[in-house]
């Protein structure tokens, strides 16, 4: 090995967000301007995972220093190299600026963005080159593995996961270790590690964040597991829309096997363990475990009832124990570090941290890796900078299409497995987004239901039916047709579905829509009794009208209407036809004076006929 | 009469060759129905009815089962598709963020609905959900290619260039 010592690495995102922001052609440039000034002994450029803070990408970081460089184009390089690594000066316009003082933050470590996180699940995402086993060796990569190899019983490694009290993170937070038992205790010689990668959430992309930043400490998690329960062989069960996951997790499996930490006899100990990838197909209800387990058997995934569970009778009917990403990307840790100090990190009840996928209408989104137990308000105040472009907060939607949704007066609730369900939202899996007050609550659980009821698999009446018959419901109140009768109803085939669906998909269904009608009842109620909508934003509820005051007369609205129910003349107040207008807001798009009003549950006065600018009124 | 030709065609046009190679490879693994599909698709742009039978034969999964599987997962297609595949993801980040605009102005612009392909299979327009890149709502892909903060013009002018 006679590799360089580097004085400097340069350290480029490729993470999805990164990439689709040009960080490939970024990366290119700046080890070709290296090349070219004959750096390629003293300065590395690695491309690594992600780093999080996807809006500004894509992100460039240069160690040792530490100077973190936001929205990084091939035409910055050359000044970022000739300034940064030959000169040793910070290139100001490239640094992070905080959103309201436009104050530069040149270090990583200082970015408000950062500062409040804590990295444990996500310590070597954006800091290692994923494709590299060396570099996670040398940040104490399967150190952990090989001490329960050689130095620990299955059982000791069991209690000492349970002693953690690490919580799954799949968004149900039950005891990792205590599954462990289960699946250890099940009779049966043949046994199996799966990991559920299925990513389906909408809004969440952590566990492909970790999977494409540092695929092996997944898989260092699933062998340890593997070691503990019995089992030697292991299926990650990856969505197919991850490709960059997938081909990272292959590229693993071979490089572990290389080095020995894979296959047979590991590290000497008689241990064989087999790690097998398997594609998804485009379903969400394969994240429940029972329907993942199906769809790895290669039939249709369909959730059964559970008992038996998966521990005792999972996968081919052999006793299997299901995590999540995350819970297996937890565990070398809490083995190298031990389970007393994981369970300081966090609340009593729920130790560790939490990552979140933070984003709509926030300022900074991305992803972040919290203490649990921070409140909603740091995370999405200090973390995420607000609410942009001056609006109102309005709703935080965590736990995804079958989680909740918070007010305002949530926001200093402490974010943990047990608080948020108390509140009526979930952890779920992850994905936090923000909503500001253009987003109605009716359309936002409209939305949520379309997607469930689509995802719905249609083995059970509660979940295939009843999600239909309340979409319905929600429709006509959208439409401004619904009844006081109608949220009743709602209500009770939401209580039908908790009790009685066969999964997690149907129970939790009714999540969105049963917080929203705790929360913001009033607005319901304003689309029942006013046949108003709040927001503005249910299409039949609302309209435009060009206020004749502000109109000039130029007769660009009239032009781009694409139905041409606007009437007007050069210098005339424009007038729209209300019963031929498609309210596709195109006419407020366009107009130059902010002359179009959109309404909901009131009108205003215009004028009958056409008349000149300036002249109604009068 | 037209639609009647093609399928003729297409039918005497199918090439058992690339299945053959997919089903050797295959052919002592447990539950290997999913991947075997995923290959089949990758290989023919969608699953066509000759393929389904085929596999079928040399599997012995009855047919039933494999169009169970084959219409239960979002990601196996039945019918040809575009040359080009543009999915809009309407994701929750995205959703609140514009989506359901960007899929009119398409429906629009190719005169055709979410989820059909263009009669000349030019493009096939697809909406889905959630596609990971949450910070760059709204976003879409486009044959393969992310692209992120779209906005009707944007995404007007990405699929004008399509050939």
């Amino acid at each position: 090995m006679t590799e360089p010592i580097y004085r400097a690495n340069v350290l480029v995102c490729a993470g999805t967000g990164c990439a689709s922001s040009g960080s490939r052609s970024t990366m290119a440039a700046l080890e070709a301007e290296v090349q070219r000034r004959g750096l390629q002994n003293e300065v590395r450029v690695v491309e690594t995972g992600c780093r999080g803070f996807c809006a500004m990408g894509p992100i460039v970081i240069v160690y040792p220093e530490g100077i973190f460089y936001c929205q990084v184009k091939p035409e910055d390089v050359e000044e970022l190299v000739e300034e940064t690594l030959v000169k040793g000066r910070v290139v100001s316009r490239l640094v992070y600026e905080v959103p309201d003082t436009q104050q530069a933050v040149p270090l990583y470590e200082q970015i408000p963005f950062y500062s409040k996180q804590q990295r444990i699940t996500l310590r070597n995402c954006g800091v290692i080159d994923p494709e590299s086993i060396d570099e996670y060796i040398a940040r104490g990569g399967y150190e952990a593995l090989g001490k329960v190899l050689q130095e620990m019983t299955p059982s000791q490694v069991i209690d000492e996961v349970k002693a953690s009290g690490l919580r799954g993170r799949g968004g149900a937070g039950f005891l990792t270790g205590l599954k462990w038992q289960f699946t250890a205790q099940a009779a049966g010689d043949i046994k199996y590690v799966v990991c559920n990668a299925d990513e389906g959430d909408p809004g969440a992309f952590m566990d492909r964040s970790i999977l494409e930043g540092d695929p092996h400490s997944v898989i260092e998690g699933m062998m340890i597991c593997g070691y503990s329960v019995g089992a030697h062989e292991g299926y990650i069960y990856c969505r197919a829309e991850y490709p960059l996951a997938i081909k990272r997790l292959h590229l693993a499996i071979e490089k572990a096997h290389e080095y020995g930490l894979m296959g047979k006899d590991i590290f000497g100990s008689g241990f064989d363990f087999e790690l097998i990838v398997k594609e998804g197909a485009g379903a969400f209800v394969c994240g429940e475990e029972t329907a993942l387990i199906a769809s790895v058997e290669g039939r249709r995934g369909e959730p059964r009832p559970r008992p038996p569970f998966p521990a005792n009778q999972g996968l081919w009917d052999r006793p299997t124990n299901v995590n999540n990403v995350k819970s297996y990307a937890n565990v070398a840790q809490i083995i190298r570090n031990g389970a007393e100090w994981f369970s300081k990190i966090g609340t009593p009840k729920s130790p560790g941290t939490a990552i979140f996928a933070l984003t709509g209408k926030v300022q900074n989104t991305g992803l972040i890796e919290v203490p649990m137990g921070i409140t909603l308000r740091e995370i999405i105040y200090d973390i995420g900078g607000g609410v942009p472009d001056g609006k109102q907060f309005k709703a935080v939607q965590t736990g995804g299409p079958l989680g909740g949704c918070l007010p305002a007066s949530g926001l200093d609730l402490q974010v943990d497995f047990d608080s948020l369900r108390a509140a009526g939202a979930v952890m779920g899996s992850g994905g936090m987004i923000v909503v500001d007050e253009d987003t109605c609550m009716v359309e936002f659980c409209k939305y949520f239901l379309t997607f469930a009821t689509a995802e719905s698999c249609g083995k059970c009446v509660p979940c295939r039916v009843g999600g239909r018959r309340m979409l319905e419901l929600l429709t006509r109140i959208s439409e401004g047709q619904g009844t006081m009768a109608d949220i009743e109803m709602i209500e009770e085939i939401a209580r039908g579905m908790d009790s009685d669906s066969l999964c997690a998909l149907g129970q939790l269904t009714p999540g969105p829509v049963l917080s929203a009608l705790r929360y913001f009842r009033d607005e319901f109620e304003a689309h029942v009794l006013e046949g108003r909508c709040p927001a503005k934003q249910c299409v039949a509820l609302t309209s435009f009208y060009i206020d004749p005051a502000a109109c000039k007369g130029c007769g660009i609205c009239k032009r781009a209407c694409p139905v041409q129910v606007i009437e007007g003349d050069r210098r005339m107040i424009h007038i729209i036809n209300q019963d031929g207008c498609i309210k596709c807001g195109t006419c407020q798009e366009v107009c130059p004076f902010d002359s179009v009003i959109k309404l909901s549950g009131e009108t205003i006065e215009v004028p009958t006929e056409l008349i000149p600018v300036g002249s109604f009124g009068k | 009469m037209v639609l009647e030709q093609t399928k003729t065609e297409d039918r005497a046009a199918f090439d058992e060759g690339p299945l053959e190679e997919i089903l050797d490879s295959f052919s002592a693994q447990e539950g290997a129905v999913i991947p075997i599909l995923q290959r089949a698709q990758q290989a023919y742009g969608y699953l066509p009815e000759e393929a389904l039978r085929m596999i079928s034969k040399r599997t012995g999964f009855s047919l039933a089962q494999l169009y169970g599987v084959a219409t239960f997962y979002s990601q196996f297609y039945l019918q040809r598709r575009g040359r080009h595949v543009i999915n809009i993801c309407d994701g929750t980040a995205c959703h609140v963020k514009g989506a359901p605009r960007l899929v009119t102005t398409l429906e629009e612009e190719l005169g055709i609905k979410a989820g059909e392909t263009s009669p000349d299979y030019r493009v096939t327009l697809e909406v889905v959900y959630c596609l990971g890149s949450c910070a760059l709502a709204p976003m879409a892909v486009i044959d393969g290619q992310v692209y992120g903060r779209l906005v009707p013009e944007k995404v007007l002018k990405l699929v004008r260039e399509l050939d």
